[in-house]
């Protein structure tokens, strides 16, 4: 439906404002000095507000899409694409998501960033991502969506590198770019792919075209393929995960917000409001599946072994990306946007928990010098301990309804395969959670003393968020997801994936089973941890030794940031390099100056001919005149 | 004889002339007097600017054909007029020169040290000769200002240009003079083709590109222009003039060289390429589209190895005009793409602005350094945070960020090559993955630390910008955010003139196919020579 009067001020604003905070904070920031927070808080305040207040249209109006479009943005020949957006039910819980997690981050980043001499650059570039992000799911076009998805691609380069001095900061903040960029270049292809095939890229003709039959099948095979290559790039799935661990070289809650809670979920976003598109290629859908479940448990493994504390969450943020793709590919839609709301919540909670253990430990990063911090971070303890309950899938914790959806999904679908794949994921995040809870919060603490001596719980502005973040971490499950496969969400998700067949759930049968088993493996996977990290604390050393192959590939990420330092990059490299110092200077370059040089050349032999004596010149043209009779005489003779 | 009837006067002679005015001005009163013959050539330009931006407002988007047209006899006995006059694409271009000109005169305020009066006239010269070649509507008017633009820019490069300035210098002129040549060769056989055909002689560029060419003299005349518009552009491989000229050019010559020298590449085949010879064109779509395809990639990837912060700023632009040639003559290819060439003339503009303000930038750095090299440098975003941003900004301009300018060009012009040839626009497309990469590595070793000692080169004194260096580069800052934003200001004026060019050339899109058929038209032609 055309928009309302305040449906359009809301959407206009939402975005908006944090663009505001962003110019402004940049412009006079730095003269408010610890200050510079105020403005872009109070920016993204409202702007969380009038997200809950897109969220309640989206609730009052769940058959309905709210469609503005503002203005032209590109008008050239046939190709056409305004400054469009929608807002439907999907819409409204990204706006959610979005919205307050990225209010709560602002808040807790007072605390966080306090002191840092970067403060109210801090603050803009998380205000600019913020409108980046909020354009990226208002948009109503796949054009539109990439300058949002673009926008943030941006927000994160200048996060991830804000202690841009430290060579690994900017490294990382670089390669997270680029790395984007590879998958960007299927999204654009496939915006092509659209446009020729639909003559639009706003989402409603798409759709409604896909839906008339208009895109020849394997044109759409391809068109979702290309799409999904841009979502592995900034979900971080294999093989372009390698940008996510490294980008935790951005402060903390850059990774909460940006690299958990939001952006990393924009490829999962995209996919999803592709629906129309993707229901029509099995290819696809089977690329997705197996694309998420490869990389959910590839990085579960890698993650066992990690002792960053940020890695061990990174990688399990790109397992539980994989494991939303798995959702999508089998057909679990609904389970997907489940997953990806819950984990919202969960993971950037863990992330802004181990902020503020880094915070705690002078910044300390190395799980093997901590231990013990229970009692001395009792709130970062708890908040932290039921984000871990959920990520690994306790009942009733918010994670645990979700991933069942998702595994439950797979058996009933006949992936069984896919299924026991996913029970060993949930069986290793078990382990690698607790293995971080256990060395992080028990046992002795193994730090220096004097990083002992200043441990001490966050400011209230820290920990309040996690303690809010927390009640959805542990209570969002049972408020949205039960019963499974008909739960709230899925009622008000209905709208956007129509069509979705799924049989009433059983606790007593099939459902409950299968629920069960995921039940006990997570807490089989806890007590591992427990028995490992707590009890023969020398065991895990012990299976290092034995299987020293499987360990060292484990620790050092499966060796893929090698591998890419030599095939693609080293590779380009030396081709750019032979281009340049070869092909440019030698062959181009080369036969310019040789044409040069022969023409010196040819003065030079010439020259003695001048030789000022008449007699000479006059044998010239004699000697020209008889080349020039032979010549026409042949010419007219033939 | 006939001023612009538009508006009563000759807005484009002016605009054209002022400079030259100011010149004679600063020859009169300004010798031995700085701040006299700066303030002189800055008021002209801003004049000349303010002009050309009242053009643009006056200018009716609607109309096809020229606009603000001026026509007098000059040459009598060969018919040779004074004719002026502007479509959509040449008031963009109008309007980007003259911007560009108040640019650098505030950029170049002190930075010329040696002579610095003959600095200034020849920036002023050069600005004639610019503006001409966009407002001429008469060939042979449009020759001279072509050639006559060259004279400064020379002097540009070989006094006041680096050590390699002479060499530069040269290869520059020689360059541009084959090009200029073969053009007059072909000029002169297309002009007396009409005569003898129709008996009249005319060098009118509206009366020239509306005759039926023989496909033999459109083979030709076309391989002549295009040669001659190619090596301007720079298209690979007759690019490796540009390194050499930007390395040693002072920053102003930079600016004007990648804003708007090149341009003139693409101009050219628009105006003449394109409506003249419309068959020979279509022949050669699969050659230019691949020529330029390799050059995206191929000026990405030298720019990823270049140590030279300026040479790496001159390769990319060889990447990005090969968007522009690509969507050029892809959009003329099937059954005609606007979309395409409408791109490709707003990547003309927006390299304009982003190169542009690049190699400010770049000139900015050297004033401080006094080195170019990147390895010299890092951390300069501690010293000049300011400088950084804008540099950023800039790059991410360049790389393509939806929002900035230079994304809605490359994505339209990406756009034609894809409806052409899809595998053409997948390595095409890799070039944009390139920009990011040669941009950002850029940006991290100048800008953030990538030496490892943690220090900034204590020799560094750095100051960050300043007031007038921040002035030259806001008027660049609005307009790639204005063309990212709301592009249609832009687009609004080249939907008409390229529609123009569509109609002319789309018959011959039937008749002539691409791949085997134009190599087949080739070897038929290189036949007909003999």
């Amino acid at each position: 439906m055309e928009g309302t009067g305040y449906m359009k001020i809301a959407v206009a604003l939402i975005p908006l404002l944090p663009l505001l905070g962003f110019i402004v904070t940049l412009l006079f920031g730095k003269r408010w000095g610890k200050h510079a927070h105020i403005f872009p808080v109070a920016m993204v305040t409202i702007s969380a507000v009038l997200s809950v207040y897109g969220f309640e249209w989206a609730f009052r109006h769940q058959e309905e899409t709210f469609v503005w479009n503002a203005f032209t943005w590109i008008a050239a020949g046939q190709f056409t694409v305004p400054w469009g957006f929608q807002v439907d039910t999907l819409t409204g819980v990204m706006l959610l998501v979005v919205g307050v997690i990225g209010m709560l981050v602002h808040y807790y980043s007072i605390g966080y960033m306090h002191g840092d001499e970067g403060y109210y650059r801090f603050f803009a570039y998380l205000n600019l991502f913020m409108f980046a992000m909020f354009v990226l799911i208002l948009a109503d076009s796949y054009l539109l969506l990439f300058l949002g998805w673009e926008g943030v691609g941006l927000c994160s380069y200048l996060l991830i590198s804000f202690w841009f001095r430290k060579k690994s900061a900017s490294q990382a903040g670089k390669k997270a770019f680029i790395v984007n960029r590879v998958g960007d270049f299927g999204f654009t292809l496939a915006m092509f792919a659209i446009f020729v095939a639909t003559g639009t890229l706003q989402f409603t003709g798409v759709f409604e075209a896909a839906e008339k039959g208009e895109i020849a099948p394997s044109l759409m095979t391809w068109i979702c393929l290309l799409l999904f290559t841009g979502a592995i790039g900034k979900s971080a799935q294999f093989p372009l995960h390698v940008w996510l661990p490294d980008a935790m070289e951005g402060p903390t809650p850059v990774s909460a917000l940006i690299h958990a809670a939001t952006m990393v979920n924009a490829g999962v976003y995209m996919v999803a409001r592709s629906y129309p598109l993707f229901i029509q290629s099995d290819t696809a859908m089977t690329v997705v599946m197996v694309v998420g479940i490869f990389t959910s448990i590839f990085a579960a493994y890698i993650a066992i072994t990690q002792n960053d504390i940020k890695k061990v969450i990174a990688y399990s943020t790109i397992s539980s990306l994989g494991l939303m793709f798995v959702a999508l590919g089998a057909g679990a839609w609904v389970a997907g946007i489940f997953y990806l709301f819950a984990h919202g919540f969960f993971k950037g909670l863990m992330f802004l928990c181990s902020g503020s253990v880094i915070h705690a430990m002078g910044g300390e990063q190395d799980m093997r010098k901590m231990g013990g911090l229970r009692k001395k971070i009792p709130i970062t303890f708890w908040t932290m301990l039921i984000g871990a309950l959920s990520m690994v899938g306790v009942i009733p914790f918010a994670g645990f309804w979700a991933k069942d959806e998702i595994l439950g999904a797979t058996f009933i679908d006949g992936y069984y395969l896919v299924w026991a794949v996913g029970l060993l994921i949930v069986l290793l995040t078990g382990i690698y959670v607790f293995r971080l809870i256990f060395l992080t919060f028990f046992g002795e603490n193994r730090s220096d003393a004097e990083v002992q001596a200043h441990i001490h719980e966050s400011p209230p502005v820290m920990t309040v968020p996690l303690i809010l973040l927390s009640i959805p971490a542990l209570g969002l499950g049972l408020l949205v997801g039960v019963p499974p496969e008909s739960g709230w969400l899925h009622g008000f998700l209905e709208p956007v994936f129509f069509d979705l067949e799924h049989e009433p759930f059983t606790w007593i049968g099939e459902g409950g089973a299968l629920m069960g088993v995921s039940l006990v493996l997570a807490l089989v996977g806890i007590a591992i941890a427990w028995w490992l990290y707590m009890r023969q604390t020398d065991v895990p050393g012990r299976i290092a030794e034995r299987v020293p192959w499987a360990y060292k590939a484990s620790l050092n990420k499966v060796y893929m940031d090698d591998i890419y330092a030599v095939v693609p990059v080293g590779a380009t490299l030396g081709f750019a390099g032979w281009l340049w110092t070869f092909v440019d200077a030698k062959i181009i370059d080369g036969a310019v100056n040789g044409i040069a040089l022969l023409w010196g050349w040819i003065g030079d032999r010439l020259r003695p001919i001048q030789t000022g004596r008449v007699q000479n010149y006059a044998l010239y043209v004699f000697g020209g005149m008889i080349a020039l009779v032979v010549v026409l005489a042949w010419v007219w003779g033939s | 004889m006939s001023w612009s009837d538009q508006i009563g006067f000759p807005l484009l002679s002016v605009i054209t002339f002022l400079p030259l005015a100011g010149v004679v001005l600063i020859l009169l009163v300004g010798r031995g007097k700085p701040v006299v013959y700066k303030v002189i050539s800055l008021i002209v330009t801003l004049a000349a600017f303010a002009l050309s931006a009242w053009m643009l407002f006056a200018f009716k988007t609607k109309l096809p054909g020229m606009q603000f047209a001026e026509n007098i006899s000059w040459i009598k006995p060969l018919n040779i007029r004074y004719g002026m006059g502007v479509d959509g694409i040449a008031a963009l271009l109008v309007f980007l020169t003259t911007l560009l000109g108040v640019i650098v005169i505030i950029a170049s305020w002190n930075y010329v040290k040696d002579r610095e009066l003959g600095f200034f006239v020849s920036l002023l010269l050069l600005q004639v000769g610019m503006v001409g070649v966009f407002c001429a509507t008469d060939l042979f008017l449009f020759y001279v200002f072509w050639e006559a633009m060259l004279i400064p820019m020379y002097f540009i490069i070989g006094v006041w240009g680096g050590p390699r300035r002479i060499y530069a210098a040269i290869k520059f002129f020689l360059f541009t003079l084959i090009g200029s040549l073969l053009m007059l060769l072909a000029i002169i056989a297309v002009v007396y083709y009409v005569k003898d055909s129709s008996g009249a002689l005319t060098f009118d560029i509206q009366a020239l590109s509306k005759v039926v060419y023989s496909y033999h003299l459109q083979f030709w005349a076309f391989l002549a222009f295009f040669v001659a518009f190619a090596i301007k552009v720079p298209m690979f491989p007759v690019h490796t003039w540009l390194p050499d000229a930007h390395v040693e050019a002072p920053t102003a010559g930079s600016v004007i060289l990648a804003g708007v020298l090149l341009k003139m590449g693409g101009y050219g085949m628009l105006r003449f390429c394109l409506p003249f010879f419309p068959d020979a064109a279509v022949t050669f779509v699969p050659w230019v589209v691949g020529l330029s395809v390799v050059a995206i990639v191929y000026g990405a990837l030298v720019s990823l190895m270049q140590k030279d912060l300026k040479k790496l700023v001159a390769y990319s632009s060889v990447s990005h005009m090969g968007f522009v040639t690509a969507g050029i003559f892809a959009g003329i290819a099937l059954v005609g793409n606007a979309a395409g060439i409408e791109g490709a003339i707003l990547v003309m503009l927006s390299h304009g602005f982003l190169t542009g303000a690049l190699f400010l930038m770049v000139g900015f750095i050297y004033e401080r350094t006094h080195t170019r090299l990147i390895a010299d440098m890092g951390s300069l975003a501690k010293p000049m945070p300011i400088a950084a941003g804008f540099l950023l900004f800039f790059a991410f301009g360049s790389l393509g960020l939806p929002g900035l300018s230079g994304f809605v060009g490359e994505f339209l012009s990406l756009f034609g090559v894809f409806e052409y040839s899809r595998w053409m626009a997948a390595v095409a497309a890799l070039g944009v993955i390139l920009a990011a990469a040669y941009l950002l590595w850029m940006f991290q070793r100048t800008m953030f630390n990538d030496r490892g000692d943690d220090e900034v080169k204590p020799s560094f004194a750095l100051k960050d910008l300043g007031l007038r260096e921040i002035v030259s580069l806001l008027p660049l800052v609005v307009f790639v955010i204005w063309m990212g934003v709301y592009p249609q200001t832009f687009l609004e004026f080249l939907h008409v003139p390229v529609q123009v060019i569509l109609h002319r050339v789309t018959p011959s899109l039937n008749d002539t196919s691409a791949g085997i058929g134009a190599l087949a038209q080739l070897v038929d032609s290189v036949r007909g020579l003999f």
